[in-house]
């Protein structure tokens, strides 16, 4: 049987279903900022970004934009009714404190023990920068990754041990990829559901680790 | 008379000792004190330690300071950017240093300095690269990193208005840095939009109480393209 992997607007609705009414959320920049625009009608979720807004609403009309009003990505947003703004250490407090529900990342890779490596290649050449990826990964109640899940070269983003850099240990609770839904759990990682035609065993083949059903 | 009103940016940087360590507030250029910056510059102070989250834009900005040769040390949570080409060089060719800070890491260790507390233990960070010969303890059963307190000689603002004993008041995500910056330094200068009497801000809505601030020069307020402010009716630069 054949499958096809889900792109990166049904990965992000995919996300975006399992996000409750009246979650507080933070959307990490690029892949998961997309979840935004697939979050349930009717649901109130309040979306967070570290550099200092809760309550971000849609996208500004073309012209609309206004440059003092930004998330993290540095993109021009809009503030629903009900948002606010605040100062860069109280945004932190909010996520370091347990106050946020979820974040969603990417990821280069994500361990068997929900370690997380998303910040860094650690290649010689490159120049390091973090942002706010450590605070979030520690500091929300749950933290989900969302990533494709084989790199270019067909190897697995779900590792035994994390290659590159760590960002932080055993943070991750769920992985959403283009393939399957996954839940790190005390006892490994668990298949929550695969794409349709993609059986659990050739999933475990192209991740190289014992999944649990 | 409290009159912490100064003319000019010029006028607001002056004393600004080489070896200085300077914060700059600002995500993106949101807040940024872009005014203050090019006053830094014509200053002339050198060998400075910049705190900024990030390390300059552009060919303007924080990124001409450091064109200038005229830092020697960044601390920051996010240096490499699409634009980032000014550190980029500076870096690569080790003419300057870099202190890689986790961006909560970095608020909270200014709003540290600022409100006196001789560092924290905090969970960000632990087990990675940057916490790499930092104290750690266990708390309840959760580890910590132990992180000190960032001080500053200066700190360098903007904000949307202020009177004249300094109690400012923030314009949306410009806000980020501007409060907690003004605690950490030893002269914090507000650039403001509007200056505004004494009593025209409402007292329970003022955000950074004027004993902070030691400085207020009122800047133009400019269409500063992409993350800048934008005149009300008037479309940014594609």
């Amino acid at each position: 049987m054949s499958y096809t992997p889900l792109t990166r607007d049904q990965m992000a609705a995919r996300v975006a279903r399992d996000i409750p009414e009246g979650a507080y959320v933070n959307l990490g920049i690029g892949l998961p900022t997309l979840v935004a625009n697939h979050l349930p009608m009717g649901r109130e979720i309040v979306l967070h970004s570290e550099n200092g807004v809760l309550g971000i609403g849609p996208a500004p009309a073309p012209g609309d934009e206004d440059y003092d009003l930004i998330n993290a990505g540095k993109q021009p947003v809009t503030l629903l009714a009900g948002g606010c703004y605040f100062h860069h250490a109280d945004s932190f407090g909010m996520m370091r404190g347990g106050h946020l529900d979820i974040c969603v990342l990417g990821a280069f890779q994500v361990s068997a023990t929900g370690d997380l490596a998303n910040w860094h290649t650690g290649a010689p050449d490159a120049i390091p920068a973090v942002g706010g990826a450590m605070d979030l990964a520690v500091g929300a109640k749950k933290t989900f990754v969302m990533m494709e899940h084989l790199t270019r070269s067909g190897e697995s983003k779900i590792v035994e041990r994390c290659t590159y850099p760590l960002t932080a240990v055993a943070c991750v609770s769920r992985i959403y990829t283009d393939l399957a839904v996954l839940d790190v759990t005390p006892a490994g990682v668990t298949i929550i559901e695969a794409v349709p035609g993609l059986t659990h065993d050739e999933l475990r083949r192209l991740t190289g680790l014992p999944l649990a059903d | 008379m409290i009159n912490k009103l100064v003319s000019s940016p010029a006028e607001a940087l002056a004393g600004v000792h080489d070896g200085a360590t300077v914060m700059i507030g600002g995500f993106g250029s949101a807040g940024q004190p872009s005014e203050l910056i090019d006053a830094l510059i014509e200053q002339g102070a050198r060998e400075l330690t910049i705190v900024n989250n990030n390390a300059g834009n552009g060919e303007t900005g924080l990124a001409a300071l450091l064109k200038a040769r005229r830092v020697r040390k960044i601390i920051c949570s996010f240096p490499r950017q699409v634009d980032s080409q000014v550190f980029d060089s500076l870096y690569r060719s080790g003419d300057i240093e870099l202190e890689l800070v986790p961006q909560g890491n970095l608020a909270e260790r200014i709003r540290a300095a600022g409100a006196g507390i001789g560092g924290f233990f905090t969970p960000t960070g632990y087990g990675t690269e940057l916490a790499k010969g930092k104290e750690t303890r266990e708390i309840d059963g959760r580890m910590y990193v132990y992180e000190t307190p960032i001080h500053a000689d200066w700190a360098l603002i903007k904000a949307e208005a202020g009177d004249r004993w300094g109690n400012l008041v923030y314009r949306k995500t410009a806000r980020n840095f501007g409060p907690i910056m003004a605690t950490a330094a030893k002269v914090t200068v507000a650039a403001v939009h509007d200056v505004v009497e004494l009593g025209a801000l409402d007292p329970e809505h003022v955000v950074t109480p004027g004993i902070f601030v030691h400085r207020v020069v009122k800047v133009e307020r400019t269409a500063t393209g992409p993350a800048g402010f934008k005149q009300p009716g008037t479309r940014s630069p594609a």
